[in-house]
């Protein structure tokens, strides 16, 4: 038999490298030690219920258990056979207790789709993913489905762009298709450029096939036969993965000259990137493809219009596209029964920040963050509290303990504030500045701004200009009218979806923590103490023993006081340099995010 | 490498590779053959994944232990790269973590040679396409 | 055409399918501001990019402000073009612009004529509420352009002509975000670039980001040196469009008056470079005739078409973008440079004085004149046949700051003997004129006859190619004209390719020829100007007594007391050039 402690962080600060000692001394007591094995694992991700503690071959999950639990279980279970039943999982719905974690809701909280075959497959190897389904669903496609039919199936799926807008993707196609044209393209985004997003790496670099194969698909449905994949030049292994599934397919004849037998050709090519964010808009996208200069022009005429070197072009995202081969084979009802009302199937997120389980997740749309950051996620590193959790990379914002139980889909992010964008989701906690955290997504998009559009690239950097201000303990209340109209200018005037959604890591700040907005703007005060220019040098009265090596190392005589009584730092003249603190020798002074209380200044 | 030219060939060699894949696992060998797959995605080759997956091939051919290595994408346990995915014969595939070579000679010593589970196991918390299914 | 209903800050209106909404509230009397916007409206020359967002409108229904320059109408839209959202927006767009511009205004070489200037006074900006940083660029000074990039605001004009209409590529925006600038490929200087200083940007550039090299103080300091003999030639062009920059109305030919003025500026001769226009046509007609009359006996050496040769914009981008085709140009050099050749030999001689202590300036349309006059070629011991050129802009704020009231002066005439011109000299500001003044003078010294109609309207127009075919006695020449590099690129890809059957080929560098040059007042989008300064010349011309260049009396005189005949040995010496291969491959100077 096994016995396996969750050592993950969170349940580690629970107690539950005691509880794994325990259990080992106590089998030991037992005369247990060769029948049953102690293994420390990995976090079970179910952090809200730790300490785990799961028992093999049985499969019995027990939750929240505490040291002196321990003997129970061993006594009980594993000597007697009987489950200690007021340590299994509760469930909420049906109050049954279950004991098989398969049976719990939140280990079907994932569902795996757009991923089905990330860490499954050799994605160098064109069998194992042949093996799993890859090319039937062209092949089904090619043999029995008009491009009307197959189109309308990925209509009736609900299917939405997984780029960031959820733009339907069948009613993409159908447009591109209908537009007249000698010849058109198919590209796929995967210009990843969110800080702390890699989906797209991930499925290109497991799963290269499903993307080829479901451009082939929307080759077939409007009407072209050449692909084209605008990847940075920055994940050299998701290139070179591609190079290699290319190859293959062409070998076995699944791209290339008349595919299955048919008048269907198809020939996908490489275009590399340089990693700038804003060519991850479809228009920009398009000119650098051209080898212009990356920026956007404005819509209309849209890529289905005249797109790649003139041409109707549909652009479509790495995951949407790993989506389309499943919901050809299983079918669009299969697809719409997963998900909300508007927002259907699964969505990739690449979960990030203070969090216990970082990492790639796919849940079904509709999950709320709860589930996502306290279920999936295990919950907040080290115990914190939650603050924040910002989604939609820098278009997005920050949504708050009050969006917790959001069912996730693309209305409700936009409608709380934020937007889903491509799935980058960073979790904040109580150590957290927000106005940092603003500042921090303004000066990427001050860096990665093409520069086009006056709102966007003056406009931004004014903001961030405010912002530093604010951070440093600068600005002045007019400050916080200019951040608010500037944001709503930009928003209302920038050329693009990325300018105009630029300023959200602001505004949502602005409308969900506008105290700490105040209290650096008015009191000077960090609360996270994040803001190393609202740190204060305070001496401790209690502590001070008017030694006076503090004055005398003072570089601006910044401090003052008798022989003998506490000392006194004047906060206007401190440069915060630090020696004070260095010099004291009875930790009389302290770094602190206000000094009110303590100091009058002369 | 023959072409597909056919929805039924592309089944046909479905059947072949998927029959291929079986092979490894049962019929050859059904006692001793191990398949150890590296998560080799940027995340876990970032951590280190070329490397255990280098000392896997290694390490089993010199201990003699008939098994199979293959590279595969990302897992999704990106907290815990590199991780190694083992599966034994007739048994679960079991998820280990933070795998480095100390930790993969462990791995070989006691889970695949005696199927004593080792400290690092990743429970898998997602369900696939086929897991909903059933 | 399908006509579109919708509203405009309430007006219902109809307009052709199509329209923008900027254009259509235009043609309701409805002026949105713009700033970026730029148009030559029928030249087919149109900048909207959609960057500077200043003409934004707010459509119902529609969640974000649209640029109104690129939205087109839309059945039952409704527009409002300045409601507090939309005004709130215009002037905080506008006060972000202008927060990453210098306040130089009071010696910025564009005040008075800046459309961002304008921009803030119409929109009554008094603050500056966005302070911060400015973006900077060094300035890059080239021998006919200086680029002040710090006073760039993004419009991409300049980017626009510099690729789309001359196909020069010199000018593209590079880096990002805030510090995005236009400027030549790896922020090489200018005259490292292809450039071939047509001065396009300049005419099109809204503030003092592009302006051209001043002269003028060399000028003054020249005038005011009483060892030194200063003489001036005006370039045809500068009179059907110096009048604009004292109020006049456009297409006011103002000769007499600028004669009048360059004199009272106190230079010592004031001469015409149509004079030496008719110079050009003799020698350039003759060797015309020439390749004619060899291909015509068999001689399968003789390159044709030939090209023109007299615009120094025109001869840096063949150098630079066809050096395989340097010897199908004429050789003939350019009318202000044979007007040099002329003036430091046969005139400084007729006066007595020695070309060092002779001043040659130039009044031109153009700012590709700054960098010809000063190539080596056109130098003897280091002594150039021109001295300096400035542009008609620079005159006017010349003949300004010398407190001339210009409309009021007399007509005066030019000097003698370099002042006097035929009509054919005249059209050479035109798009067209200089082929038009080749033919009058190569018909009838070819067929011995004489014109009975001398003006060739098939060569005129202001369309970017043309081609007409001209009936010499029985002998078909097929000519070709473009204006606009762009267009002369498409010609020269032809004779390139070897399918070009023209036997000759006027360029100009710029869209319209001479009149849009890079140096003319500021047109600021208005092509009637163009059309207006175009008609002017050929008024100019009709009230010409004498319209063919081999009747000019002093040029007939210049041949026979000094260079013989058109062709002889002197004439190729003074009046003929060589080509040099530029090349376009990046060389960088850090």
């Amino acid at each position: 038999m096994h016995i396996l402690v969750c050592d993950g962080t969170g349940c580690r600060s629970s107690q539950s490298g005691l509880i794994s000692e325990m259990f080992r001394d106590e089998l030991l007591r037992k005369g247990l030690k060769n029948e049953v094995q102690v293994i420390r694992t990995g976090c079970f991700g179910f952090c809200e219920k730790g300490p785990i503690v799961k028992i093999l071959p049985d499969n019995t999950f027990y939750t929240q258990v505490r040291p002196e639990d321990t003997a129970e279980i061993i006594d009980e279970h594993i000597i007697k056979g009987r489950k200690v039943t007021r340590l299994l999982y509760l469930d909420p719905d049906t109050q049954e207790y279950v004991s098989d974690s398969k049976h719990m809701g939140f280990y079907k909280k994932q569902l795996r789709v757009a991923l089905r075959n990330c860490g499954l497959i050799d994605p160098e190897n064109i069998d194992e993913a042949i093996a799993r389904d890859a090319y039937q669903a062209l092949g089904k496609v090619l043999s029995e489905y008009t491009p009307e039919q197959t189109i309308d199936i990925i209509k009736r799926s609900g299917l939405r762009g997984r780029g960031g807008a959820g733009f339907p993707t069948g009613l993409k196609w159908e447009i591109t298709g209908k537009n007249p044209a000698d010849r058109k393209y198919v590209v796929c985004n995967a210009d990843e450029g969110d800080p702390g997003a890699f989906m797209d790496r991930s499925i290109l670099e497991g799963d290269p096939h499903s993307v080829l194969e479901a451009m082939a698909i929307c080759g077939y449905c409007i009407g072209a036969s050449n692909g084209l994949i605008y990847v940075r030049a920055e994940y050299p292994l998701a290139v070179k993965r591609l190079k290699v599934a290319i190859e293959q397919a062409h070998q076995y004849g699944l791209l290339g000259e008349h595919i299955f037998g048919t008048d269907f050709s198809f020939d996908i090519k490489l275009r590399y990137g340089a990693g700038a964010f804003v060519c991850g808009e479809e228009t920009a996208l398009i000119h650098s493809m051209e080898g212009k200069r990356g920026e956007p022009t404005n819509k209309p005429p849209f890529p289905s219009q005249s797109g790649y070197l003139g041409k109707p072009t549909n652009v479509n995202n790495v995951e949407t596209f790993a989506n389309v081969p499943v919901i050809i084979l299983k079918g669009a009802e299969w697809f719409s029964s997963i998900g909300t009302e508007k927002s259907k199937g699964t969505k990739v997120f690449a979960l990030a920040g203070k969090i216990n389980n970082v990492g790639l997740i796919e849940v079904p749309m509709g999950t709320t963050l709860r589930e996502i950051i306290f279920e999936i996620g295990g919950g907040i590193k080290n115990g914190k509290k939650f603050k924040a959790i910002q989604t939609g990379g820098p278009s997005g914002g920050c949504l708050t303990e009050k969006h917790l139980d959001t069912p996730i889909d693309y209305e409700s992010l936009t409608a709380a504030g934020s937007m889903m964008g491509s799935g980058g989701m960073i979790v904040l906690d109580e150590d957290d500045c927000m106005v940092s955290v603003a500042k921090y997504y303004l000066g990427f998009i001050v860096e990665e701004s093409c520069g086009k559009c006056a709102p966007c690239r003056i406009g931004n950097k004014r903001l961030y200009e405010i912002l530093e201000r604010i951070t440093k303990g600068k600005a002045v209340p007019e400050d916080l009218d200019k951040l608010r109209n500037l944001c709503n200018v930009i928003r209302d005037t920038a050329l693009c979806g990325l300018g105009q959604t630029s300023p959200n890591p602001v505004l949502s700040t602005l409308n969900n923590f506008i105290e700490e907005y105040e209290e650096h703007v008015f009191e000077k005060k960090c609360r996270s103490g994040q803001c190393h220019d609202l740190l204060y040098y305070v001496i401790d009265e209690e502590e001070c023993t008017g030694c006076g090596a503090c004055k005398r190392v003072c570089p601006v005589n910044a401090i003052s006081g008798e022989k003998k009584q506490p000392h006194i730092i004047d906060q206007k003249i401190c440069i915060k340099c630090g020696s004070c603190m260095e010099k004291c020798q009875f930790d009389a002074i302290n770094l602190k995010n206000e000094y009110k209380s303590t100091t009058v200044s002369v | 490498m023959t072409e597909i030219k056919t929805l039924a060939d592309l089944k046909k060699k479905q059947e072949e590779v998927k029959s291929r894949i079986d092979l490894r696992n049962k019929a050859e060998n059904p006692e001793a053959r191990v398949q150890v797959k590296v998560a080799m995605a940027t995340c876990g080759i970032a951590a280190g994944a070329k490397k255990v997956m280098e000392y896997f091939v290694e390490e089993l051919e010199k201990r003699n232990i008939d098994a199979i290595v293959t590279q595969t994408g990302c897992m999704g346990y990106c907290f815990a790269e590199p991780t190694v995915e083992v599966i034994l014969p007739g048994k679960e595939a079991m998820v280990f973590g933070y795998v480095d070579n100390v930790r993969a000679d462990e791995i070989i010593e006691r889970y695949i040679k005696h199927g004593e589970l080792v400290d690092g196991i990743i429970p898998q918390n997602y369900d696939t396409i086929e897991h909903e299914e059933r | 055409m399908e006509m579109i209903k919708l509203t405009i800050d309430n007006k219902k209106i109809e307009v052709a399918e199509g329209t923008t909404i900027l254009k259509a509230a235009r043609q309701f009397g409805i002026d949105i501001p713009t700033l970026c916007h730029f148009e030559l409206g029928d030249m087919g020359i149109e900048n909207k990019p959609g960057g500077c967002r200043i003409c934004v409108v707010e459509i119902e229904g529609r969640r974000n402000l649209a640029p109104s320059c690129i939205t087109e109408v839309q059945e039952g839209m409704v527009v409002n073009t300045h409601n507090i959202r939309v005004i709130n927006a215009r002037r905080t767009v506008l006060e972000l612009i202008i927060s990453d511009h210098p306040f130089d205004c009071l010696v910025c070489a564009k005040s008075g004529q800046c459309e961002l200037q304008h921009l803030a006074t119409q929109l009554g900006i008094r603050e500056i509420p966005y302070k911060g940083e400015q973006s900077t660029y060094r300035k890059d000074t080239s021998p006919s352009i200086i680029r002040d990039i710090d006073k760039c605001i993004l419009c991409r004009r300049c980017e626009m002509m510099c690729n789309q209409v001359q196909t020069v590529g010199a000018l593209s925006a590079i880096n990002r975000g805030f510090m995005s600038v236009v400027a030549p490929a790896f922020e090489m200087n200018l005259e490292d670039s292809p450039c071939t200083y047509c001065g396009q940007c300049v005419s099109v550039c809204p503030t003092g980001a592009l302006t051209e090299v001043d002269h003028t103080n060399d000028i003054i300091r020249a005038l005011s040196d009483p060892s030194k003999t200063v003489i001036v030639q005006t370039a045809p062009a500068v009179r059907a469009a110096l009048g604009e920059e004292f109020g006049m109305e456009p297409g006011t030919l103002v000769t007499g008056k600028l004669v009048a003025a360059l004199r009272r500026l106190g230079f010592d001769y004031v001469f015409d470079t149509d004079f030496s226009a008719d110079l050009t046509i003799m020698e350039e007609g003759t060797e015309f005739l020439n390749r004619i009359k060899r291909h015509m006996a068999g001689d399968t050496s003789v390159r044709l078409p030939i090209l023109t040769s007299c615009c120094p914009g025109w001869v840096n981008f063949f150098e630079h973008n066809f050096p395989d085709l340097l010897d199908v140009p004429s050789t003939a050099k350019s009318p202000q440079q044979m007007f040099g050749a002329i003036a430091k030999t046969y005139f400084a001689d007729k006066i007595g004085v020695n070309r060092n202590d002779l001043v040659v300036v130039s009044i031109m349309p153009c700012l590709a004149k700054k960098y010809e006059c000063q190539r080596n070629e056109f130098k003897v011991n280091g002594n150039p046949d021109v001295d300096y050129s400035i542009s008609t802009r620079e005159l006017a704020a010349f003949i300004k700051l010398a407190n001339i009231d210009f409309l009021d002066l007399p007509d005066e005439d030019f000097d003698d003997p370099l002042g006097e011109s035929s009509g054919a000299g005249v059209i050479f500001g035109n798009t067209g004129g200089v082929i038009e003044a080749a033919c009058r003078t190569a018909y009838e010294l070819y067929t011995g006859k004489k014109l009975e109609k001398i003006e060739f309207e098939e060569l005129r127009g202001l369309e970017g190619i043309r081609s007409a075919t001209i009936d010499f006695d029985g002998l078909p020449l097929n000519i070709g004209i473009a204006n606009g590099l762009g267009n002369a690129r498409k010609l020269l890809d032809e004779v390139r390719a070897g399918t070009s059957n023209y036997h000759a080929i006027e360029i100009m560098a710029c869209p319209g020829g001479c009149i849009g040059g890079g140096g003319q007042p500021y047109h600021h989008g208005n092509s009637e100007i163009l059309r207006r300064r175009a008609a002017a010349i050929y008024t100019e011309d009709e009230r010409k007594t004498i319209r063919k260049s081999h009747e000019n009396p002093s040029i007939i005189r210049l041949y026979s007391e000094f260079l013989g005949e058109p062709g002889s040995k002197k004439s190729h010496c003074l009046l003929h050039t060589h080509y040099f291969p530029k090349s376009n491959e990046v060389t960088i100077h850090r």
